[in-house]
C-alpha cells in the first residue's frame, strides 16, 4: 500500500501534524506493524515538495514546535485518480513458487512434496486468520477476509499444479540445449 | 519473498486461544483411527492403505482432489462402509467387523451425520426433523421435541421451530440438520461438504455454529471439504490424495 496516497487520505477531513497522522495511520492500517515517524516526515516532506500538501501552521503551545500540514488541491486530485486506478492484479505467488515448481521439476526433486508442505503452511496461516475473525472488529475482519481469499486462490492453484505435475514434467523444457552445453572434459584436455 | 503472511492482522490474542487448544488436543486421548485402510469399488482402489487416528474434541477437515477417496474413507470410518483391508477402531474397539445391525445402532447412538443436501423430511417441521433421530431411537416425544427445541438457539435458529425445510434458506436448512446431527449428543460428528451447495456467506456461518456447537460439546469432528476456507475452520487438515494421506507435514 502506498503510505503517502494513505496520508494524503487522512489529511482531506482536516489538517493535522505528523504525530496524529502516525498515530491515524496506525490505527487504520497497520495496528501490527506501526509506521516509523521518520517515514512520517520523509513521506510529508516529498508530498510537501511535490505540492500535494502544505504547512498550514505552527503549533508552539508546549514542546518543540508542531507543524499542521493541510492537504492542496492537487493532492485532492492526486488522492482521487489513486482511488479511481485498478491495483496491478499481482501475481502473489508466481516470483517464489513458480520458481520453486520449476527448479523441483528440472533437478528431478519430487513436487508433491514442496505443495503438500505449501499447502499445509497456508491452510495453517488460514486458521489463525478464521480464529482471529471470530472475534475481531469488522474492519479487521474484512482485513482478515481479504487475505484468506488471497491464500485460497494460492491454494488453488497449488491444487491445480499438484493434479498436473505429471504433465509438467513432460513440458518443461530441458536445462539447455545441447549445443549451450559445456564441451566435454576431454575435449578440452589436449 | 513469501506472500503467505499478509500483513496488519494482529495474530496475538487468538493465536495464543489456539495455541493453548492445540496443547489440550495433543494430550486428548484417540477417539477413532483407522488402520491400513483398503476399499475397493470393482478394480478401482479408493483407499490404498491409509492410516489416521482422531484425538476427542479434534476437529479435522480431510481434503483432496475429487475422486481422491476422501469421502470413501469418511464412509469406512464412520461404519457405513467396510473396508477390504484394515481395521476401524472407536472408543478402544474394533467396529469394522460388526455386523450390519450393530454398526447401525453404533451409527445412530455415537455418530452424528451431516451431508451436503436433501436431508430433510420435506413434510415436517424443522423441530420435528431435529428430533427424529431421538423418535427413532424410541425417546419418548415430549422429552424428544424438548431436546429438539433446546437445539435451536445454539445453531441461530431461534423462531423457527415451526417452519418447514422449504421455508427457511439453504444456509438455515443446512444448520437445521447440524442440529439433528447433534441432538444425540453424538461422540462423532460427521460432516460430508456440509457447505457445499451455500453461498460463502452462508457457508462460513454454517461452519461458525457447527464447530462453535461442536467445540462447546467436546464432540470430535471430522469434516470432508475440498474449500479451504471451510477446512480452516478445524484444527488440522489430512490431505487424501490416489486413496493415500499426503505426507507432506501436517499442522
Amino acid at each position: 500500500m502506498s503510505t503517502a496516497h494513505a496520508l494524503l487520505g487522512l489529511l482531506e477531513p482536516a489538517p493535522r501534524h505528523g504525530y496524529a497522522l502516525k498515530r491515524m495511520f496506525d490505527r487504520y492500517f497497520a495496528p501490527d506493524r506501526p509506521l516509523a515517524f521518520g517515514q512520517v516526515y520523509a513521506t510529508l516532506g516529498r508530498l510537501e515538495r511535490d505540492g500535494n500538501v502544505v504547512v498550514a501552521g505552527t503549533d508552539q503551545a508546549e514542546g518543540p514546535e508542531r507543524r499542521f500540514f493541510a492537504i492542496t488541491g492537487q493532492g485532492s486530485q492526486t488522492l482521487a485518480s489513486w482511488l479511481a486506478e485498478p491495483i496491478d492484479p499481482e501475481p502473489h505467488l508466481q516470483a517464489t513458487l513458480f520458481t520453486k515448481v520449476t527448479l523441483a521439476v528440472l533437478t528431478g526433486r519430487p513436487v508433491t512434496q514442496l505443495l503438500d508442505a505449501q499447502r499445509h503452511a497456508h491452510l495453517a496461516r488460514m486458521r489463525e486468520l478464521t480464529t482471529l475473525r471470530r472475534t475481531a472488529s469488522l474492519p479487521n475482519a474484512l482485513l482478515a477476509d481479504y487475505a484468506l481469499f488471497h491464500l485460497e486462490a494460492d491454494l488453488r492453484w497449488i491444487e491445480l499444479t499438484a493434479a498436473r505435475i505429471g504433465e509438467l514434467a513432460n513440458q518443461i523444457p530441458p536445462l539447455l540445449p545441447a549445443e549451450e552445453l559445456a564441451p566435454p572434459h576431454r575435449e578440452t584436455v589436449e | 519473498m513469501n506472500d503467505a503472511r499478509p500483513p496488519q492482522v494482529s495474530t496475538s490474542p487468538s493465536g495464543m486461544a489456539s495455541a493453548a487448544r492445540a496443547r489440550v488436543l495433543e494430550s486428548a486421548r484417540p477417539v477413532l483411527s483407522g488402520e491400513g485402510l483398503v476399499r475397493r469399488f470393482g478394480a478401482t482402489e479408493a483407499l490404498r492403505g491409509i492410516d489416521v487416528e482422531v484425538r476427542e474434541g479434534e476437529i479435522v477437515a480431510v481434503m483432496g482432489p475429487s475422486g481422491s477417496g476422501k469421502s470413501t474413507l469418511l464412509h469406512c470410518l464412520a461404519g457405513i462402509l467396510r473396508p477390504d483391508e484394515g481395521r476401524v477402531v472407536f472408543d478402544g474397539r474394533r467396529i469394522d467387523d460388526l455386523g450390519e445391525g450393530e454398526r447401525s445402532r453404533l451409527r445412530r447412538s455415537a455418530f452424528g451425520f451431516v451431508f451436503q443436501f436433501g436431508q430433510l423430511v420435506p413434510e415436517l417441521p424443522a423441530v420435528e426433523n431435529v428430533a427424529l433421530p431421538l423418535l427413532l431411537d424410541g425417546v419418548p416425544r415430549a422429552r424428544a421435541m424438548v431436546a429438539a427445541a433446546a437445539m435451536f438457539p445454539k445453531l441461530g435458529l431461534e423462531g423457527l421451530e415451526g417452519r418447514r425445510p422449504g421455508e427457511v434458506s439453504g444456509g438455515q436448512a443446512q444448520r437445521i440438520a447440524v442440529a439433528r446431527a447433534l441432538v444425540v449428543e453424538p461422540r462423532v460428528l460427521f460432516a460430508d461438504e456440509p457447505t457445499g451447495s451455500l453461498d460463502s456467506l452462508a457457508g462460513e456461518q454454517v461452519m461458525e455454529l457447527l464447530t462453535g456447537a461442536a467445540r462447546a460439546a467436546r464432540v470430535t469432528v471430522l469434516l470432508v471439504t475440498h474449500e479451504p476456507r471451510i477446512a480452516a475452520y478445524a484444527d488440522r487438515e489430512l490431505i487424501v490424495r490416489d486413496g493415500r494421506v499426503s505426507n507432506g507435514a501436517s499442522a
